[in-house]
């Protein structure tokens, strides 16, 4: 018996291990050839070349795609976590009529195609005679973040002793002052990876972006048109590179302030992000 | 909480107050555009000139045109495959970090599976391209071996390089699921079963797999409704035969310039897979009853 499910277990790591190479064959890939010496992404690697993150450096519509990116992506971060705080707030504290239906909207987009978001925000626009702007691109970009910082949140609320909050009304503060002196910082960490995370979906989104982006494009946006041209591609390899070290970061900290945040709030620790 | 009340109580009415700025957003930016692209889809495009009147003649277009039927069903085929594909792939690699990993390396875990993810989302698309191409990291393995003399071209440009590709993407939104529903299990159930004489293969049918169902539902319905939407990655792996219904509708609302079209394709896609869904809810409902 025992030996049997030493056996089958040994199959399961196997297979762990064929599973980890697959999900991480691009990313393996990526930063080979964003230092490989050729124009041509294809094998045999021709040596070690730092030129194509050179080229990064130094091209002018790109950093002007990351600025614009930036901006929409730090507006959208701010804008989806304070509606996200609403909502969780809202849910977990109160009890309301029509609470289910309400919440339920605020999450469709979780399970909604992202064109249809991009289609519906374009069909507006245009017939309401606007023009395509990066503003566009935040408001779709809220639309489908929110969902998923109502449900970080939510579970930082509701991890929340409600006890702390009544003792700060009894002790004579309203109830504006204790939200701020009180139940804002035990929700901190909450708050941060609801930030960090809004901030990365944002970061990397296409679908909806490439149907609202104007004469303004964002990074992804940029990306997609660059992709046409074979020559340009290594430099798509160094900029790649470049955003997963950076997301790495962003998500490392979200992390770590989450697990503080639990520590705070003197739960076990279950699970990651999710 | 009293709901026949005529009035609303202090509590409800803070409830309320605090979700409507949430809530009026979506309605704003997400029903309302909705409502506009049903009433759109009712329109006709006339070379520049929107036609008001209302018709179903996109609708009819849309349903009995060969093109967009076969488009239609090759991108439910493909979504149903994917979901397929990173449900059975998933499920293992959620079972290990549930029931192999010791508690506290979890978490690490779960950040393992999520890292990859995490750098440009069109540059991902385009690596696999880089993978499975005719002088790619594939063909190249295979003909430096020499298994194959000529590099295969039958790996890209394909439905096949569409589903891998679009698996591979979705696979930590069918792992955490289904890791969190089998996290949930009470251990002292599959001892129970253990002991009273179930074997491993008994053990997992019995109980852990249809405790595992909530979250292999939720998996599906996550990985299997936005798959359809997706249009970048048939664009770059797909080639001719491996176009999807999203591309159809880009093409509409952009170079055809036919929005009324585009939004009748959008919402007969969403009411394909809506429905499915639907459907496939209803018949795996007796696995979601909590205390069964």
């Amino acid at each position: 018996m025992m030996h049997r499910l030493r056996k089958s277990s040994n199959w399961l790591i196997a297979y762990v291990g064929v599973f980890l190479l697959f999900l991480y064959a691009p990313a393996l890939l990526l930063p080979l050839f964003a230092f490989n010496d050729s124009s041509v992404i294809s094998f045999p690697l021709a040596g070690f070349t730092t030129q194509w993150f050179a080229a990064v450096l130094d091209n002018d519509p790109l950093h002007r795609a990351a600025r614009n990116s930036l901006i929409v992506a730090l507006s959208t971060a701010a804008l989806s976590t304070t509606l996200g705080v609403f909502a969780a707030r809202a849910s977990t504290r109160y009890e309301f009529p029509a609470k289910r239906g309400m919440l339920g909207l605020v999450m469709v987009p979780m399970v909604l195609p992202e064109i249809i978001v991009g289609v519906s925000l374009l069909v507006v626009v245009v017939q309401l005679g606007l023009s395509l702007s990066l503003l566009l691109i935040i408001l779709g970009h809220v639309l489908i973040c929110t969902p998923f910082c109502t449900a970080i949140l939510g579970a930082a609320f509701q991890g929340l002793d409600r006890s702390l909050e009544e003792a700060s009304i009894d002790l004579g503060r309203t109830r504006f002052m204790t939200f701020v002196l009180i139940t804002m910082p035990l929700v901190l960490p909450g708050i941060i990876s609801s930030l960090l995370l809004s901030f990365t979906i944002s970061l990397d989104e296409f679908i909806i972006a490439f149907f609202l982006t104007g004469t303004e494009a964002t990074l992804p946006v940029y990306i997609w048109g660059q992709l046409r041209f074979p020559q340009r591609v290594p430099g798509l390899m160094a900029l790649g590179t470049i955003l997963l070290v950076v997301s790495l970061l962003l998500l490392v900290c979200a992390e770590y302030f989450r697990r503080r945040g639990a520590r705070t709030m003197g739960r076990q620790e279950q699970g990651g992000f999710f | 909480m009293p709901w026949g009340r005529p009035r609303i109580s202090p509590e409800a009415a803070s409830g309320l107050v605090l979700i409507s700025p949430t809530f009026i957003y979506a309605l704003l930016l997400l029903a309302t555009p909705i409502a506009a692209v049903v009433l759109l889809s009712f329109w006709t495009q006339d070379y520049l000139d929107l036609q008001r009147t209302l018709t179903l003649a996109n609708y009819q277009k849309a349903w009995s045109e060969p093109i967009y039927q076969s488009l239609m069903l090759r991108s439910v085929k493909i979504s149903l495959l994917v979901t397929v594909a990173t449900v059975l792939i998933g499920f293992p690699i959620a079972y290990y970090i549930a029931f192999m990993v010791p508690p506290r390396h979890r978490p690490i875990w779960l950040f393992l599976i999520t890292i990859p993810f995490w750098t440009s989302y069109l540059v991902r698309i385009f690596l696999w391209k880089v993978i499975l191409g005719y002088g790619g990291v594939i063909n190249g393995s295979l003909v430096g071996l020499g298994i194959i003399e000529e590099p295969l071209k039958f790996i890209l440009y394909n439905q096949g390089a569409v589903v891998l590709t679009l698996s591979h993407a979705w696979l930590p939104f069918a792992i955490l699921p289904i890791f969190v529903a089998l996290n949930k299990i009470d251990r002292s159930l599959l001892e129970a079963a253990e002991d009273l004489g179930d074997g491993p293969v008994r053990r997992f049918l019995h109980i852990t797999l249809p405790l595992a169902m909530p979250g292999i539902v939720a998996a599906a319905i996550i990985v299997f409704i936005p798959t359809i939407g997706d249009y970048v990655t048939p664009r770059l792996v797909g080639g001719p035969n491996g176009l999807m219904i999203a591309n159809m509708i880009e093409v509409q609302f952009k170079k055809a310039n036919n929005a009324p079209l585009g939004a009748a394709l959008a919402l007969s896609a969403m009411f394909v897979v809506t429905l499915i869904s639907l459907l496939f809810l209803l018949a795996v409902r007796k696995y979601l009853r909590p205390n069964q």
